[in-house]
């Protein structure tokens, strides 16, 4: 049972930033923008995590600037994508770069050195001794960070919001048919303004996790895919928020097993493929049935 | 007192001046319409009155008070609504959902009870018979636009603006919407109805104001004017009408369409042949299967069901390309669209359906010597005005761009052309060279099919008509059988009878 | 009318590269250094002596091939984001066909192992093609997906069934005589810049000489009306993606042969997501993917002088390179730009 309690919490660790980067996804596509920076704005989040909890020695308060500048870049990506009417793929592209860039040039001007920083302040896991003892649910409260409650809990908020409130309703109505809306007297726009800059903040929010909850240092493009992987969840999902929780979990599966393989013969690369290539096959078999917010990369004035 | 008063709207897009100083008044509780051929600045009008454009110059009186209108937001604080020709519905909500948007009632969260408590007493005081909880992509046009208006009322419009709402309706369907019109005028509504349709201009309004080329021409009580005056109005001077020459000796059947399913709700199946030298004119409401009926036979549809045959051979299973082949010139409704690329120059354009033509095609190389006279040639023979052929033909003008097409799609020899909507927003030199073009064409043996919304161009131009209603043919017969009116009539479903060709 | 038009595109590729090295230069500021010395440094690095002109060009050579293969899936548009997926399979395709082929005449295995490795390429950039044309998903989120596929897959294959003896993860040395040759001794410069040179021409005259090409580029620019004129496009769809995967698997196979002489894991640093940038400035022409690519090649070449001779890191470049695709890619913004020039 202790081995289940093991593997289930790590992988709920693993998860983590695989569902938050999903959420960022969903949030931003159900309203019609195509996210493909969610790796980068993810790095400028782990990046600014660290750099906070560095001047600030606090690892919460490197968390809350992490969350900042997450919104701040998803600010900055909204501009291009609806100010500036870039082609929103290819943005998503550039800010992968930049943010690959410009935390590596950062992290020389800070900590003079190349490819990794010093060690800060920073989040350590706990474990609450009698509820961790108890079978599969136990999981959730061995060696777990905040960051997995915070995640559970952003997945439910933003399912009430996009369901259950009138927001969400014009929200998700955007992301189909953003002229309707918009003659409605809603201002889309604005709406995408703060869809984005969420999406950033939740990207920034586990950019964080990674370097203050599972290290406590920052490592130039430690973000490794988890961005596209949790775009690829999205997609699984259905982009839709506990859809997003549930494919990232699987996702989170795959990188778990590979803890436990080192006794057996396959080998770890191919069990992280395994979610990209089921990604593919379920494109692939019911490729029309998934269908994602009908207006994808449709602006309006 | 004046519901809404607009003076002095000027409206430019680049060079053209769509609103050229124009004044609108429209009393309380009148229907008014605003009536105008394609491309006179209607809906420019309306779309500034509605927020969605600015005008230049003007001024706007809601009820007597200047207003600022900047967005539709503010439209619907002044009580202004309005229903677009496209409509601007979520179709993957529901229709309770679709006519909450934007003004839901309560806080935070929906409250579908209430919801359905304010729109369900709406829906019962105006007698609309609809489902609130269907989803709007099960919903025929007809209910659409009924959500649509439902949407104005539920905003508190009390000014309903309604863009070409008959453009897509069937007869039937016009008739329950003017119930509708007639029963919000008689609860203290303004209606104010763009169109350019004469017969239901006189069937529905109370006043009408004419434009022309961003002007207006004239303003008058409809009990006061009859359809011809007003089409002298919206036409301005008389058009010198290219008439066909009867008598021509029909050669043998081109092209010959065998039971074939137009749209999916129609009951009868269409059956349609086109004879060398002669012109098979199809009228009808746009929406009765026109559209479809040039998908199938160019083949951007499947054909499930029935049969074409061009010059005998069965074309059913083959692909555009095939069909192509076989002798078919196409001039597409949507020339934007389907015609043409804009960001290409006009020689690649000329190419553009004959790449593989051998003249064209040196061992998968292009010709580009050949190509190029010959697309010279074409654009002189229309007198096409173009600064070169490297130049991208997005750049011309609508009419020259149509020039090019026809220039393209005549100089293969096909021996069948389709051609849809051939002067939809030309100007009046350009229509008249297509005019005269197809009659050419028909003179040389071609076999041509003509779809227009324009029944005029029809009786004008064909030898034999055919009506499309609700994806079947209405009627058939010879050109001159019938008049106008009885066109007209075919044209809302009544059959010709026994007199059928 | 057209040479205007060129003109004014050339313009903005050029005013986004200005901004870009100006933000640039602000960044330098910020992290405490002279951008004067920084750029002097990057410039010098590059072009300081013939050597490093050479080194520079073998630099800029993967970027090409990228470059080109985004490019020429654009012209059909579709964007190829999976270039870098296609090129380790193209890389890894050539090095295995080489080391099974010893037995063969050197020049024939060459030949051989280039063709296998495009074919791995197209088979991979074709994937999303499929997606595209018979499922209509989105091609950008397939490639990406087989990107992690291929370096997964590539890099099993270097930690297992074909490591060599040692602590790398990499291949056996491949036959001396299927190296491709230096053209200049002791620099990087190898016959890679013929075959790059040779696809460069070959894609200008398929796509503006050929039928098919004109085909090609007539799906990419009004896919509707490609249709209507008879052109296949959702078969231009896959070929295009196929093409765009050959073009790429050459900037693997070109690096693995000319440079590394082995499948080393990792030899890409994301060439391609780098070749997104250089087609977006080369506005999908192969002059402008060549030029682009070049002056790719310098900032790589020159950042490595620059972080020795001050503190700024190499990274700096990628962070100008990022600039640059994001200024090209929003048109609205170059206007907003020039406005304020003149305003």
């Amino acid at each position: 049972m202790a081995d289940i309690n093991n593997f289930l919490a790590l992988m709920l660790q693993l998860s983590v930033p695989i569902v938050l980067g999903a959420l960022c996804g969903t949030i931003a596509e159900r309203g019609g923008i195509i996210l493909l920076g969610v790796e980068g704005l993810m790095l400028i989040g782990a990046f600014a995590g660290v750099a906070g909890s560095f001047f600030t020695g606090s690892a919460f308060a490197g968390a809350v600037i992490s969350v900042l500048a997450g919104a701040f870049a998803g600010w900055l990506y909204a501009l291009f994508c609806l100010k500036w009417k870039a082609q929103q793929s290819v943005v998503g592209v550039g800010i992968n770069l930049f943010a690959s860039g410009i935390t590596a040039v950062m992290l020389k001007a800070i900590w003079h050195t190349e490819g990794m920083s010093d060690s800060v302040e920073a989040f350590s896991s706990f474990t609450v001794p009698g509820l961790s003892k108890i079978p599969v649910i136990g999981a959730l409260f061995y060696e777990q960070s905040p960051y997995l409650y915070l995640m559970i809990l952003i997945t439910a908020a933003a399912w009430i919001l996009f369901y259950r409130t009138k927001y969400g309703l014009r929200y998700r109505a955007i992301g189909d048919q953003p002229y309707a809306v918009q003659t409605c007297g809603v201002p889309v726009n604005r709406y995408r303004y703060i869809a984005m800059m969420a999406s950033g903040a939740i990207a920034g929010l586990a950019g964080s996790y990674l370097s203050l909850a599972q290290n406590n240092l920052f490592v130039t493009d430690m973000v490794a895919g988890r961005g596209f992987m949790g775009l690829a969840a999205n997609i699984f999902g259905g982009w839709n928020p506990i859809g997003s929780l549930g494919a990232g979990m699987v996702f989170a599966v795959a990188q778990a097993t590979r803890f436990y393989l080192t006794d057996f013969e396959i080998p770890s690369q191919i069990v992280q493929m395994l979610p990209y290539v089921v990604t593919l096959l379920i494109l692939l078999f019911v490729g029309k049935r998934v269908k994602g917010p009908e207006a994808l990369g449709k602006l309006v004035d | 007192m004046e519901a809404i008063k607009m003076t002095g709207i000027v409206k430019c897009f680049g060079r053209v001046r769509a609103n050229d100083g124009i004044d609108f008044t429209v009393n309380e509780q009148e229907i008014h319409c605003l009536l105008g051929e394609n491309g006179t600045g209607k809906s420019t009008l309306m779309n500034i009155l509605f927020g969605l454009y600015h005008q230049d110059e003007g001024e706007i009186f809601i009820h007597g008070k200047k207003a600022a209108i900047s967005n539709p937001n503010d439209a619907y604080e002044l009580g202004i609504g309005m229903v677009h020709q496209h409509f601007m519905l979520v179709n993957q909500l529901t229709v309770l959902e679709n006519i909450i948007m934007g003004k839901e009632p309560g806080g935070l969260f929906l409250n579908k009870k209430k919801c359905e408590e304010q729109v369900s007493g709406l829906v019962e005081k105006f007698g609309f018979k609809i489902n609130l909880q269907e989803k709007v992509e099960n919903l025929s046009v007809g209910m659409r636009q009924r959500v649509e208006i439902l949407k104005t009322l539920y905003r508190g419009a009390d000014i309903v603006i309604l863009d070409e709402p008959t453009a897509v309706l069937t007869p039937q369907e016009v008739d329950e919407l003017f119930k509708i019109l007639r029963q919000l005028k008689k609860d203290g509504k303004t209606i104010v109805f763009i169109t350019h349709k004469l017969n239901e201009t006189m069937a529905l309004s109370d006043r009408i104001t004419v434009l022309r080329k961003g002007k207006v021409v004239c303003r008058c009580n409809t009990s006061e004017t009859d359809e011809k005056e007003l089409a002298a109005k919206m036409v301005g001077r008389s058009v010198e009408t290219v008439i066909t020459k009867k008598g021509q000796i029909r050669g043998g059947v081109v092209m010959e369409l065998k039971n074939v399913r137009l749209l999916k709700k129609a009951q009868e199946t269409v059956s349609l042949t086109v004879h060398a030298g002669e012109i098979l004119g199809i009228a009808g409401v746009d929406g009765n299967g026109q559209q479809e009926l040039e998908a199938l036979i160019i083949g951007n549809k499947k054909m499930k069901e029935g049969s074409l045959l061009i010059n005998g051979t069965e074309a059913r299973k083959m692909s555009v390309k095939e069909r192509k082949k076989l002798g078919i010139g196409y001039i597409p409704s949507d020339r934007h669209k389907n015609a043409m690329i804009a960001d290409f120059s006009i020689a690649e354009n000329f190419l553009l359906g004959y790449q593989d033509k051998p003249q064209y095609n040196s061992h998968g190389f292009i010709n580009y010597a050949n190509l190029r006279k010959d697309a010279q040639e074409q654009a002189d023979r229309f007198e096409t005005k173009l600064a070169g052929l490297d130049q991208p033909i997005g750049q011309l003008s609508g009419g020259n761009q149509q020039k090019i097409i026809l220039g393209r799609e005549t100089s293969h020899d096909p021996s069948f052309m389709l051609v849809a909507q051939p002067v939809r927003g030309l100007d009046i030199g350009a229509i008249e060279k297509v005019h005269r073009t197809l009659l050419e064409l028909k003179e040389q043996g071609k076999a041509i099919l003509l779809i227009s919304a324009e029944l005029s161009d029809i009786m004008n131009l064909s030898d034999r008509i055919a009506v499309l209603y609700e994806g079947r043919v209405s009627a058939l017969f010879e050109n001159g059988e019938y008049t106008k009116e009885e066109i007209g009539l075919f044209m809302t479903g009544k059959s010709a009878g026994g007199k059928n060709s | 009318m057209k040479k205007w038009e060129q003109m004014s595109e050339l313009k903005k590729s050029l005013a986004a590269i200005g901004i870009a090295i100006l933000v640039g230069a602000l960044f330098i500021l910020l992290s405490g250094e002279s951008p004067i010395e920084a750029y002097g440094a990057l410039l010098k690095g590059a072009l300081g002596s013939p050597k490093s002109i050479a080194n520079t060009i073998s630099k800029s050579i993967p970027l090409a091939f990228t470059g080109l293969a985004v490019a020429l899936g654009s012209r059909c548009g579709m964007l190829n984001i999976g270039a870098e997926g296609q090129l380790h399979a193209g890389a890894m395709a050539a090095v295995l066909t080489a080391l099974s082929l010893s037995a063969f005449p050197e020049p024939i295995v060459l030949i051989v192992s280039i063709i296998a490795g495009i074919l791995a390429g197209m088979i991979v950039g074709g994937i999303p093609g499929f997606f595209k044309a018979r499922l209509n998903t989105n091609e950008v989120i397939v490639a990406i997906m087989l990107n992690y596929i291929c370096t997964l897959f590539t890099s099993w294959l270097v930690n297992g069934p074909v490591k060599s003896d040692g602590s790398t993860a990499q291949t056996e040395v491949l036959p001396e005589g299927v190296w491709l040759g230096r053209l200049i001794p002791q620099t990087q410069l190898t016959t890679a810049l013929f075959i790059l040179i040779a696809a460069a021409v070959l894609m200008y005259i398929f796509l503006w000489k050929t039928s098919v090409g004109y085909q090609l580029r007539a799906v990419g620019a009004n896919p509707s009306a490609a249709g209507t004129a008879g052109i296949r496009v959702k078969t231009y769809m896959i070929m295009a993606m196929v093409l765009s995967g050959g073009l790429a698997a050459l900037a693997g196979i070109t690096e693995v042969f000319g440079k590394y002489h082995r499948f080393i894991e990792g030899f890409s640093p994301s060439f391609g997501f780098t070749g997104i940038a250089v087609a977006i400035l080369g506005r999908n022409h192969p002059a402008g993917v060549l030029l682009t690519a070049l002056l790719f090649g310098i900032m790589d070449m020159g950042a490595l002088r620059m972080s020795r001779v001050t503190d700024v890191s190499t990274n700096m470049v990628t962070v100008v390179q990022s600039l640059v695709i994001l200024l090209v890619a929003a048109p609205e913004l170059i206007k907003w730009n020039k406005k304020r020039k003149r305003g």
